[in-house]
């Protein structure tokens, strides 16, 4: 699944990086090899939506598609859908993922979690679900860009994420799988997730703390 | 605006994996638009779907000719979006202003007695939302509940015998809250609630007024 350059390649990246911005400390390698490999790998997904986003780059996306295809192929077909529909819709988020490269924000989410928000919007429209209004749009402009430190940590705390819900009792996984999947209505999601939320949460706030200061 | 209660995980969870009924999902969709810590905590619980996106087993595959099929299609046009933020001014959040087609001053409100006027708006059927519009110093029929009610603050605050809530405030009811609120003397108080099953109202004549509610 991995290539096998990033390792070495991407550690080296984020020490770059981090030195950069003169700032050291602030990013932890994950505990385990494996969340290493996968925290340098949100840093590159990002990057190559980037490429995606700023010079039309296909090479870029033919990356991200080779990745992301089959995992939304999969998502929607755990979702109730046929393999020719997937097919199909997989190939719509793919679509919709080159059209809205420069609306993706790596200080907000990583490239994972803005394909899963289009692949859900594609089945909400795929199934005749009902209709979900999107809040008011919070966007950094023309003018300002997201905090490069800010993106790197939250792309490394996603992968951390990923790792930590692998990691869940089966019980408990299958619970929140079957939430996602569309099987659970709301009121039967549980009271406690028992989700290991937080660290995103914090570090998402100062990136909209940012983004309104820009704003005003 | 201090805003002291949130959406709970539950909501955010089913509003993230694109579960809810309409009219919960637009409720959710304008306290978010008015929130920046629910917003924070939607994007972890999107996170979440990352993840699952992230660990789903790779066994499936794409058809062999899918990656030029889709780079056709992009070739083929479609424009490349970028984001315009969009200012507003004005008492309704984005979601709801689709909703009503404006600002407040477009609501076509009914009047429903003791000067409180609603406004029904046009959901699926799976829960009805609505707008509430209280004078200062008014009372809210006293009402209990079945199934879920969310009762988000717009403008204005009202305060039942549990709690205060104030611009930005969602109240989160079911079945075991019988309560009345009454809108804060002062400025009016303007809510935008949901429910997925009729309120049950307690005393009599309310009842016999229900079918006229629509509630």
């Amino acid at each position: 699944m991995f290539d096998a350059l990033p390792q070495t390649d991407t550690a080296r990246h984020r020490r770059d990086s981090v030195e950069t911005l003169g700032v050291t400390g602030q990013v932890r390698c994950g505990v385990q090899g494996q969340t290493a490999v996968k925290n340098a790998d949100g840093g590159k997904w990002a990057a190559l939506v980037k490429r995606v986003a700023d010079r039309q780059d296909a090479d870029a996306f033919s990356e991200v598609f080779d990745h992301f295809a089959p995992r939304v192929k999969a998502f929607l077909m755990k979702s109730g859908a046929d393999a020719t529909l997937a097919e199909e819709c997989a190939q719509d988020v793919m679509v919709t993922v080159w059209r809205k490269a420069a609306q993706f924000d790596p200080a907000r989410a990583s490239v994972a979690t803005w394909v899963f928000t289009i692949a859900r919007n594609r089945r909400i429209d795929m199934l005749r679900r009902d209709r979900r209004p999107e809040p008011e749009e919070l966007t950094w402009g023309p003018e300002a860009e997201p905090d490069q430190l800010d993106a790197l940590v939250l792309q490394q705390e996603s992968a951390r994420l990923t790792a930590a819900i692998a990691e869940l009792p089966d019980k408990q996984r299958v619970m929140i799988e079957r939430a996602y999947y569309g099987d659970l209505s709301h009121s039967e999601i549980a009271e406690e997730t028992g989700l290991p939320l937080g660290t995103i949460k914090s570090r998402i706030r100062l990136a909209l703390e940012r983004l309104r200061h820009n704003l005003s | 605006m201090k805003i002291t209660h949130h959406l709970s995980d539950k909501l955010l969870m089913a509003y993230s994996a694109g579960t809810l009924p309409e009219a919960f999902n637009l409720v959710v969709a304008t306290h978010i638009s008015m929130c920046d810590e629910c917003r924070a905590r939607l994007a972890e619980f999107d996170a979440v779907g990352g993840a699952l996106i992230e660990a789903t087993e790779t066994t499936t595959t794409m058809g062999s000719d899918a990656l030029a099929a889709t780079l056709a299609r992009i070739k083929a046009g479609g424009p490349t979006e970028r984001a315009v933020p969009a200012p507003r001014a004005g008492v309704l959040p984005q979601p709801l202003h689709d909703y009503v087609g404006g600002d407040v001053e477009s609501v076509a409100w009914r009047s429903v007695g003791g000067g409180v006027k609603q406004a029904i708006l046009r959901t699926s059927e799976h829960a009805s939302a609505r707008l509430l519009f209280i004078p200062g110093g008014a009372a809210v029929p006293d009402h209990g509940h079945r199934g879920t009610e969310l009762t988000l603050v717009l403008q204005g605050a009202f305060a039942d015998e549990h709690d205060r809530f104030g611009p930005g405030d969602i109240e989160i009811a079911n079945e075991d809250l019988h309560h009345q609120p009454v809108a804060e003397p002062g400025v009016d108080c303007i809510c935008l609630a949901a429910t997925d099953a009729p309120l049950k109202f307690r005393a009599f004549l309310p009842r016999l007024a229900q079918p006229f509610l629509q509630i």
